[in-house]
């Protein structure tokens, strides 16, 4: 079963969130999607890690075999080949690695060299499986990086997996829920709060996903965010309170659950609810 | 005119808390929301009238045309991003797509054709002399950076000769926070004292070097965790980091931002501390200072 934790913006508590039900759920398996800004790790502090270089493909040009026809130049949408002073030239940064370029030269001057963006790292904690995106600082896209995180590492079926995904909704966001099976989307008490979750709940409905929400930060007084899953008839699968313990815990990088029986108790009970919201789709759906 | 950039590497840290409360003490006559994934500066900044709206194209999409293709699949062997699937016919998945042309191109009896596709929309507040642009990309559209590119020159091409502009930022270190750095004279980060996000600051920081680009530390929410807040200041003495000071955790603040005002509009706590913050940042943009380099290793 896969769960994905989402929100419209960062700061709202996906990590908070998924960490904590990764760790109650004891045997489990975490994979943080959130390659740009990666926090999973600083939780769970993985042991006996390994890590896996990420490569893309990039041209790299021959100028020996180069005629200077330009083809590639013409053909590259993404305006990353320049042909200067009788030599092509390749933008790294803003190479789509479409293999277009490869595949169109006449005079076959352009092959394939792998370029590293970044690693993803694999480690335990206790008995959860935790995986670590890290996308190199100035790279722009992360999109191969999640593919491999979420199809490369398909733990067993009955086991829970929890994806800590990218705020927003681009496109990194939909790689990371496609496959998910359930969308918990997590949301402050402000008005901000309401416009970022508005926007992950446009994602989950376009995607046809079963999802519920959580309110995090919640204080007395009014809760903008709760009102809108009032009125949009949006399933509320926990309200986690401003609690200035837990606030210190998690600022700190420590995993509530493992630190005090109340949060143990409180996230347990979280996904005990997800748990069955997650059956009772599959048994409404088949 | 100085580009002032608020930035974070972690969400909900408060930039747009810190840049409203900025823009309103400095009556900047030119801002905008580069965060085009999740924009909300428009919700406490007050426009009083509707904004110019304007469709913004990223990338085109591939279309195939089912009655033209012979089915030799050979589009769905070479596209890169697995974004043409064969069930019966053959289909483009428009969020898969990133209109490379390696598909039409290759193709051999011109089946399939590059189409615009709208992948959000700018939006420009231009009235009493002040210009306020701003964005909100399509869901699952991936050209984000581009589109901060957009928002920058809207602001530009709109702003008549001013001083200053202050640009709220977006999260992360990737492709819109490139496009958001390109351009701006200094970067004001808002760090929050947790370990999380210390090391959200760090690649962030490390991401500016890289541009060159002249930056500061303030830290939001700092009573929080009084022992991280102490980490973030001993690394920016280290650094060389200019530290522009620091903003308690103020429940008036979320009261403001719930009204629709900023923290500079009532009397709390949080308006006072950003007005310390507020000038000795726009003292710092306005003379010269060393830039950090990227040569120099980052490490708390």
């Amino acid at each position: 079963m896969k769960i994905a934790v989402l929100s419209g913006k960062g700061g709202t508590g996906k990590t908070l969130v998924s960490v904590n039900l990764a760790a109650a759920a004891k045997t489990s398996t975490y994979i943080d999607c959130d390659i740009e800004e990666p926090n999973g790790h600083l939780f769970f502090k993985p042991e006996n890690t390994q890590e896996e270089e990420i490569t893309i493909n990039i041209p790299k040009v021959d100028n020996e075999l180069c005629n200077g026809c330009r083809k590639c130049v013409d053909f590259c949408k993404f305006n990353a080949l320049a042909y200067i002073k009788e030599k092509l030239i390749v933008f790294e940064e803003v190479c789509h690695s479409c293999g277009g370029c490869i595949l169109f030269c006449p005079e076959e001057a352009l092959t394939e060299r792998e370029k590293v963006i970044g690693k993803v790292q694999k480690g335990t904690s206790d008995q959860v499986t935790v995986y670590t995106g890290i996308l190199n600082t100035g790279e722009a896209s992360g999109i191969p990086m999640i593919k491999k995180l979420l199809h490369e590492n398909t733990p067993p079926s009955n086991k829970l997996t929890f994806i800590d995904c990218p705020p927003g909704s681009a496109c990194m966001v939909m790689d990371s829920i496609k496959d998910a099976d359930y969308c918990i989307l997590v949301a402050e008490p402000t008005i901000f709060g309401v416009h970022n979750l508005n926007m992950v709940y446009e994602l989950v409905k376009l995607f046809n996903k079963s999802f519920g929400v959580v309110l995090n930060k919640c204080v007395e007084g009014d809760n903008p965010a709760e009102r809108f899953c009032v009125e949009k008839n949006i399933k509320i699968l926990s309200r986690l309170p401003f609690d200035s313990e837990l606030g210190i815990l998690n600022s700190n990088a420590k995993i509530a659950v493992r630190e005090n029986e109340k949060y143990q108790a409180l996230f347990s009970s979280l996904l005990e609810i997800v748990q069955e919201e997650v059956q009772h789709e599959t048994t409404s759906h088949s | 005119m100085k580009q002032l950039l608020i930035l974070s590497g972690k969400g909900g840290t408060g930039k747009t808390t810190i840049a409203s409360a900025f823009i309103k003490l400095s009556k900047a006559k030119a801002y905008a929301d580069c965060d085009v994934d999740a924009p909300n500066l428009h919700l406490i900044t007050e426009q009083s009238s509707a904004p110019k709206r304007t469709d913004y194209y990223g990338l085109p999409k591939a279309e195939i045309n089912t009655e033209l293709c012979i089915q030799c699949d050979r589009c769905r062997q070479n596209c890169r991003f697995d974004s043409i699937s064969v069930d019966k016919k053959y289909k483009v998945n428009p969020f898969a797509c990133e209109g490379c042309g390696v598909c039409q191109a290759i193709c051999p009896v011109e089946a399939i054709s590059l189409k615009p596709a709208v992948a959000g929309e700018l939006m420009l507040h231009a009235k009493e002399g002040k210009v306020f642009s701003t964005a909100q990309l399509k869901m699952g559209s991936g050209t984000s950076g581009m589109l901060v590119t957009e928002v920058k020159k809207q602001m530009k091409s709109a702003t008549a000769p001013t001083h200053l502009a202050i640009i709220d930022g977006s999260p992360g270190i990737g492709c819109p926070v490139i496009a958001s750095l390109s351009g701006a004279d200094m970067v004001l980060m808002v760090a929050e004292p947790s370990i999380s996000g210390i090391h959200d600051m760090e690649r962030i920081i490390n991401t500016a070097a890289k541009f060159g680009t002249k930056t500061a530390i303030c830290i939001n929410k700092f009573d929080t965790n009084i022992e991280n807040t102490k980490k973030i200041e001993e690394f920016c003495k280290k650094q060389g980091l200019a530290f522009m000071g620091k903003i308690p955790f103020d429940a008036g603040a979320i009261k403001a931002i719930n009204n629709g005002q900023t923290i500079v509009d009532i009397n709390c706590a949080s308006g006072i501390a950003v007005k310390v913050v507020f000038n000795k940042t726009i003292k710092l943009l306005f003379e010269e200072y060393p830039v950090l380099h990227s040569n120099d290793a980052l490490h708390i």
